[in-house]
């Protein structure tokens, strides 16, 4: 007996008892549409993060050192030398000072800024930044600790009416120059990139009291980040003599953990929603094992007709892989609604306005392979017991 | 060549706890092709195991069967159903037909299970439905069907696969008596046309249809021999069963 007949049989006994096709497949719908839903979901917040890690800047190396106590430390001298010693590793570098309680005023009102940074005159092409007004820093600001500014485009618009070019702030008791607005990275939004201030590094150091405890690297490119990070990593142990007092973090590194992550916290959702599946599959065993026994009469005729073991089989396991199917058909479509729907409402969140779950067509042939698998795995013991009936006893069956 | 169907000495022994029942006690029976043969007995007599050996459903437990010159007798289940494909084609009292196939597609099961491609496998089942004058019925559902057209599917469905036996197990003991007739007479000029036909009843009214009738009791043969015959419906006399003769 072929396949097709064995398909469109199993159809008919579908056809014949709706509802109880229906709830058998019920396991299977809600099993494969929370894969779908998850994965969707999911392969949507990896396109985002990723898209955002991109924004950063994809070769951003980060350093960040926190000194051995004694005299040994890093200067900023070193970190440019380092630059210039392997063009064909490193880009450029930018010393990050992070300066925080400091009394920050504009000539109207005092306001506590996102954050305020210390960098250097290359940290806007590191970290791909752009002005909208005037200049970023330069050269020269940091190394005379001009007391210039460059701010965000919330703190323009916020507190110099979007007129803060040319315009004084007090920072730290220190009367600053901005000479520069940033372009709007982030909607204008508070404690956002948009809600900072930025200064020569120089100036930021005595305003936090501190030492640069922090660089930024632009790397070459995003393959080579690991043979720049051993660059960096080897001249800083050189410094402290071991490489307990520092780390390196490069972008791209950053991003494997970070899907590393995602898939891992993936895998065990699938997995849960995985557990549908089988509970599913448990439920086609039990109706096919109900259904071999309703059919024990036809399945001693068409034995009797000449019908061998692998032919009784076969029909039954088709048939329970044929339910199973339809059942992870209509999942796979309940599965891409909810996950679009999920998708919208997520999008409309804040800071995730660039989500969309995107259902790949790889996730959609899993999800239906699993559920024909599923259907055939559990279908086989009530099928295998249909072959094996005796043809007597299944013809005398009432 | 020798005979189409040959029983040598066989036995069907059943242990019902501690007692074996001899269901079939050494049983010698030959029955040759073109023959139409009734295996008569009553309930207990061990004719519905007969038919079971011979319809290749069961093997004997002592003893050979040899069905077309071929020992059967030790043949697995799969075996038995490629057997019971080629040679043999069933009539049952209860039809048999799978309610949710319409009658050709009844009709083409046969056909299906010996891998007959599908245009002619359509084809055969039609003519097989034309011999039973039921071509006109071939979409309709069995249970949209009396229960003497029933017979005639299933009488369509033995033929299709041109067995070497039809074996008929009471044909007509869920019709009425004239319906009963009328699928007898049908089994009569199928065996005029060549096939051969065996039949198995408790009715000695339905035996005198054949040519030949072998009696059956307590796993023995008691008769066997023609049918016209006036001892072949003479039954031995038992307490209480007298109106079993000539019912």
């Amino acid at each position: 007996m072929g396949i097709k007949q064995s398909f469109l049989l199993a159809l008919k006994s579908l056809a014949v008892s709706k509802v109880r096709a229906l709830l058998t497949m019920l396991g299977i719908i809600i099993g494969v549409a929370a894969v779908i839903v998850i994965i969707s979901l999911g392969d949507g917040m990896q396109k985002m993060m990723n898209d955002q890690f991109e924004s950063l800047g994809a070769n951003l190396i980060q350093v960040s050192v926190w000194g051995s106590g004694s005299s040994r430390s890093v200067a900023p001298e070193d970190m440019y030398k380092l630059v210039a010693d392997n063009p064909d590793y490193l880009r450029a570098v930018s010393p990050y000072v992070q300066v925080s309680g400091v009394s920050v005023r504009s000539t109207r009102e005092a306001f506590t800024p996102g954050s305020i940074l210390g960098v250097s005159e290359d940290y806007d092409s590191i970290r791909g930044m752009t002005l909208s007004q005037g200049r970023f820093l330069q050269y020269v600001d940091v190394l005379r600790q001009q007391k210039v500014c460059v701010v965000g485009s919330y703190v323009n618009k916020e507190y110099f009416d979007g007129q803060a070019v040319g315009q004084q702030l007090s920072i730290g008791g220190y009367t600053y120059i901005v000479v520069g607005v940033l372009s709007e990275s982030a909607e204008s939004r508070k404690g956002t990139d948009d809600d900072q201030i930025v200064l020569p590094y120089t100036n930021a150091m005595s305003l936090a009291g501190s030492r640069v405890s922090a660089y930024m690297f632009t790397g070459a490119d995003k393959d080579t980040a690991s043979v720049s990070r051993t660059i960096i990593e080897k001249r800083l142990e050189k410094i402290f003599g071991d490489d307990d007092y520092f780390m390196v973090i490069t972008s791209a590194e950053m991003l494997d953990i970070m899907n590393t992550m995602m898939n891992t916290m993936m895998v065990v959702l699938v997995a849960i929603a995985a557990i549908s599946l089988l509970v599913g599959g448990i439920g086609i065993m039990n109706i096919m094992l109900v259904s071999v026994s309703e059919r024990t009469r036809e399945i001693g005729i068409r034995k009797s007709l000449g019908a061998k073991r692998r032919d009784i089989r076969s029909q039954f396991i088709i048939e329970a892989g044929t339910t199973s199917a339809i059942g992870g058909v209509i999942g796979i479509g309940f599965g891409l609604l909810a996950a679009n729907v999920a998708g919208t409402l997520i999008s409309g969140l804040d800071g995730a306005e660039g989500f969309a779950a995107v259902p790949s067509l790889g996730a959609i042939a899993l999800a239906f392979g699993v559920s024909v698998g599923v259907g055939v795995l559990f279908g086989y013991l009530p099928a295998n017991k249909a072959a094996k009936l005796n043809p007597i006893d299944a013809l005398r069956y009432d | 060549m020798g005979h189409l169907i040959e029983f040598r000495q066989v036995y069907k022994i059943y242990q019902m706890g501690d007692t074996a029942v001899h269901a079939l006690d050494g049983v010698d029976i030959t029955i040759d092709k073109g023959e139409f043969v009734a295996i008569v007995g009553q309930s207990g007599s061990g004719k519905s195991t007969a038919m079971n050996i011979i319809g290749c459903l069961d093997v004997p437990t002592r003893g050979q069967y040899f069905l077309g010159g071929t020992d059967v007798s030790t043949m697995d289940d799969d075996q038995q159903a490629v057997i019971r494909n080629k040679m043999l084609g069933f009539i049952f009292q209860q039809y048999n037909l799978i309610p949710k196939l319409n009658v050709l597609e009844n009709v083409e099961l046969p056909l299906l299970y010996a891998g007959v491609p599908e245009r002619e496998r359509r084809e055969r089942a039609r003519s097989a439905l034309e011999r039973v004058g039921l071509a006109d019925k071939s979409k309709n559902l069995p249970s949209q069907l009396s229960g003497g057209q029933q017979q005639r599917v299933s009488i369509a469905r033995a033929l299709a696969g041109s067995p070497s036996v039809i074996l008929a197990d009471e044909p007509t003991g869920a019709l009425d008596s004239r319906t009963g007739r009328e699928v007898l007479h049908f089994l009569k000029q199928l065996n005029r046309e060549g096939d051969t036909v065996v039949l198995i009843t408790h009715d000695n009214s339905i035996a005198v249809m054949a040519d030949r009738i072998i009696r059956l009791q307590d796993g023995k043969v008691i008769y066997d021999g023609d049918a016209h015959d006036p001892r072949a419906v003479v039954q031995p006399h038992l307490p209480g069963e007298d109106e079993e003769v000539g019912a």
